[in-house]
């Protein structure tokens, strides 16, 4: 059967172009690659080849015809044994309608979408977070700081699958740079407790792969300013992995590590990225405060079958906090904590934003304002579930976070705010933030940067108009 | 003092004349048949993608591999069962060489439920944990990393696996590659190093990228042993890669192989080539084409007749165009799919 060669489409854009130049004569025969003419669009020259064999039957557009639109039969190829009296006009119709492109019939059916309201497949399926699980009977709390809280989750995790190994900057020999991996060498060994070059892409690369071959990685950053060097790999290797492999190929890594401001080192070294991750999807986001929440959500992370961003926080890794004594305690990821159930206002915070936020309820709840505190805990997903019930309950709120106020999580919950409980906002919704600013050295400037508990206790009391 | 590293760099003159070269590997009547439908198969294939771009079936970018055959057949023949492969973005080769349906990629290369990775993937995102083919990666060089971090699970566990991690010249001068090598010697990691130089970085010449063009010394500093091999014989590459892997395989760590090879085709089908002159394509093509090298050593050596290859080109064109026609009535993914395998 004669073989149509047709106008190509040269890029995702192109929908017509000029026939330039034929390059073979009727009659003439050809190879696959042969070159056989030349296309030009507004961008380029390009070089049409055959792709079959066979002698030119047929050229049905000539040179330097312009406007030729993609897809319109050029030319006819006839196969061996085939004459030219075998071309019918009817099939080369037939042809051009047979090979629309689909694109325009999705386009199509884009466009009467539009007109109706949101399509069912175009909104998120509800997620619907698991509760804490209930804590045995008369188990005993005991005192422990954050920073043992992750070592013991490591260690319990390691203890439980030989797949889970730890690798970074100073983990092993060194024994962490903030302790957090104290001891874990002396129990599992160099192979399973590896130290790396000062190399953030390529290591953070080598864990995204070797998870992808079933091991369960857990990479220390030493801070997450370094991630920044790897944070390609984190989103474009780890975070989309199972979507583009139509869920074949998992990336359970765990990204852990100090984050957010430490204390007088500067601009480089004191940023909140928990929005820049929280941004992503296939990525899950944590970033605990109390020790316990550190202990339960690093065990669940490293569990997790996803790649998960765990965000520590270098001052709260030596506050001290009650943890039940269990052998394997671990919380559910994607819950919000109701650290203080209240009537009056709710008041939302993750990792240190906690602090501010705890001290500034306290004073409140003095003053006689029922406050209702949140630690999110889990940024992605995201308890909405919990916020918005807490703010039907209360009509008004306030976010805190270090972090920087544009684009950042306090905004996000604020926009779902809005959508989700506009009828029941009795104040603006208001966040207390990090300055919009790169953080200062000096000790006074560095102070005013960041968000004090004046500040949130002001915020308490405008939206419950107080003075 | 300076201590050489052990380094080997068996330049290879740019000659069509095989038959005159010393040391030409053994390769039995057997392989080069095989050598010749796999490479035939990679050929019509994208020649096919080509054309059903060019018909609006297949989006975005397309990168064929026209021209580059030799190499994955080669660098295939000498792996073995549960070694992985992991590339960049001109991947459609690679997987059919190591033996994923066709069908399956031309579907994904459509946006179909059948493709690969359920249409969600497309040209640059396709993956098969059943043969170890972890992608098909849009990011240039981040496949480096990610090939050595296979190789670092096989040494964990203490599998005798070796991580085949292709990358092209242009990928060569990522920071990542480097980091990677570093650790992949420090560590002594089972993979090989597969540099596919087909001397443009899209339409950059690696004289214009580079500032030194041996790239398989690159990786001289970290005491990796590298070599430059004629990609466009099929012979040598397997030969080579066979040296490679039992390198990588028997615990002496990372080995590079700089494959000399060229791409037929534009970078991606928006390119029009016009950074390389005719003649240099015209030359490649008529005297180094990696498949009519192999198909003149069978006929000359009578391995088979010139029907008889006529029958592999019909069995060869069948499958493809096979492929086309499923990969052009498959549906659509169910819209359902938008909000599947984001998280597990």
């Amino acid at each position: 059967m004669p073989i149509e060669i047709l106008m190509p489409a040269l890029s995702p854009t192109m929908e017509e172009g000029t026939l330039a130049k034929w390059l073979v004569k009727e009659g003439e025969n050809v190879a696959p690659g042969d070159v056989i003419c030349e296309i030009e669009t507004d961008k380029a020259t390009m070089e049409v080849e055959a792709v079959d064999e066979g002698s030119i039957g047929k050229i049905l557009i000539a040179d330097g015809t312009e406007n030729v639109a993609v897809n319109t039969v050029i030319a006819i190829l006839l196969e061996e044994g085939e004459s030219a009296t075998a071309i019918g006009t009817s099939a080369v119709d037939a042809s051009i309608a047979q090979v629309k492109p689909i694109a325009s019939e999705n386009i199509a059916a884009e466009v009467s979408q539009t007109a109706q309201p949101v399509a069912a497949s175009a909104v998120a399926p509800p997620f619907t977070p698991q509760a804490d699980p209930d804590l045995p009977e008369g188990v005993e709390m005991v005192e422990m700081s954050v920073r043992q809280a992750l070592n013991e989750a490591m260690a319990e995790e390691m203890r439980l699958d030989e797949n889970v190994f730890l690798m970074g900057e100073e983990v092993a020999q060194y024994q962490g740079a903030y302790k957090i991996s104290q001891g874990l060498l002396d129990e599992f060994g160099e192979r399973r407790v590896v130290d790396t070059p000062i190399t953030e892409h390529g290591f953070t690369g080598i864990a995204i792969g070797a998870a992808f071959a079933g091991l369960k990685p857990i990479v220390e950053f030493m801070t997450f300013n370094f991630a920044m060097q790897a944070i390609d790999q984190i989103i474009n290797s780890a975070a989309k992995q199972l979507y583009m492999s139509g869920g074949q190929v998992h990336a359970p890594v765990v990204f852990r590590g100090a984050n957010g401001a430490a204390s007088r080192v500067g601009a480089q070294h004191s940023q909140d990225f928990t929005p820049w991750y929280a941004n992503v999807p296939g990525l899950t986001v944590i970033a605990p405060y109390s020790a316990a929440d550190a202990k339960g959500l690093l065990k669940a992370a490293i569990k997790s079958n996803n790649p998960v961003v765990f965000l520590e926080n270098e001052l709260l890794y030596g506050q001290v906090f009650e943890v039940p004594k269990m052998d394997d305690f671990v919380l559910p990821i994607g819950k919000a904590k109701i650290v203080r159930p209240g009537s009056d206002v709710t008041l939302i915070s993750y990792s240190i934003g906690m602090k501010y936020a705890t001290e500034a309820a306290e004073k409140l709840v003095g003053e006689g304002v029922d406050v209702e505190l949140i630690d999110l805990r889990t940024i992605r997903p995201l308890d909405v579930e919990t916020l918005v019930n807490s703010v039907k309950k209360t009509g008004r709120c306030v976010i805190v976070e270090e972090g920087w106020p544009q684009c950042s999580v306090g905004g996000d919950i604020s926009a779902r705010l809005m959508e989700l409980a506009f009828d029941y906002l009795d104040a603006p919704v208001t966040r207390v933030s990090g300055k919009d600013v790169p953080m200062p050295y000096a000790a006074n400037l560095e102070k005013l940067a960041l968000p004090n508990v004046d500040e949130v206790v002001a915020a308490l009391k405008a939206v419950t108009y107080r003075t | 003092m300076v201590r050489k590293a052990n380094v080997k760099s068996s330049k290879p003159k740019n000659t069509s004349k095989s038959a005159a070269r010393p040391n030409v590997p053994d390769f039995s009547a057997k392989d080069e048949l095989n050598a010749f439908s796999e490479m035939l198969l990679i050929r019509r294939f994208e020649e096919k993608a080509g054309q059903m771009y060019g018909m609006g079936l297949i989006g975005g970018f397309c990168h064929l591999y026209i021209g580059q055959e030799a190499v994955v057949t080669g660098i295939h023949m000498a792996s073995k069962k549960g070694d992985s492969s992991i590339t960049s973005y001109r991947d459609h080769g690679h997987m059919l060489a190591v033996g994923i349906d066709p069908n399956g990629v031309m579907a994904e290369l459509t946006g179909r439920a059948s493709g690969l990775s359920k249409g969600k993937g497309g040209s640059m995102h396709m993956f098969s944990t059943d043969k170890r083919f972890y992608g098909g990666n849009g990011i240039v060089g981040a496949q480096v990393s990610l090939g050595t971090g296979l190789a670092f699970a096989y040494k964990y566990r203490g599998e005798d696996n070796v991580s085949l991690t292709y990358f092209g010249d242009g990928a060569a001068n990522q920071g990542q590659v480097y980091e990677s090598f570093n650790m992949a010697k420090l560590w002594d990691l089972p993979v090989v190093y597969i540099i596919e130089n087909n001397k443009y970085a899209m339409g950059t010449s690696i004289e214009r990228s580079s500032s030194t063009t041996d790239l398989s010394q690159r990786g001289v500093s970290f005491g990796i042993p590298g070599e430059q091999v004629d990609g466009m014989d099929v012979r040598y590459v397997r030969d080579a890669a066979s040296r490679a892997i039992e390198h990588a395989r028997s615990g002496k760590g990372p080995y590079i192989l700089e494959m000399l090879t060229y791409r037929y085709r534009g970078h991606s089908m928006s390119d029009p080539a016009k950074y390389r002159s005719k003649e240099e394509v015209q030359s490649m093509r008529s005297e180094r084409d990696p498949i009519e090298q192999v198909k003149s050593r069978i006929l000359a050596e009578n391995h088979a007749t010139e029907d008889d290859l006529k029958k592999i080109e019909k069995q060869v064109r069948a499958i493809v165009s096979e492929a086309a026609d499923f990969a052009t009535e498959a549906p659509e993914p169910d819209v359902s799919e938008l909000w599947t395998d984001i998280t597990a």
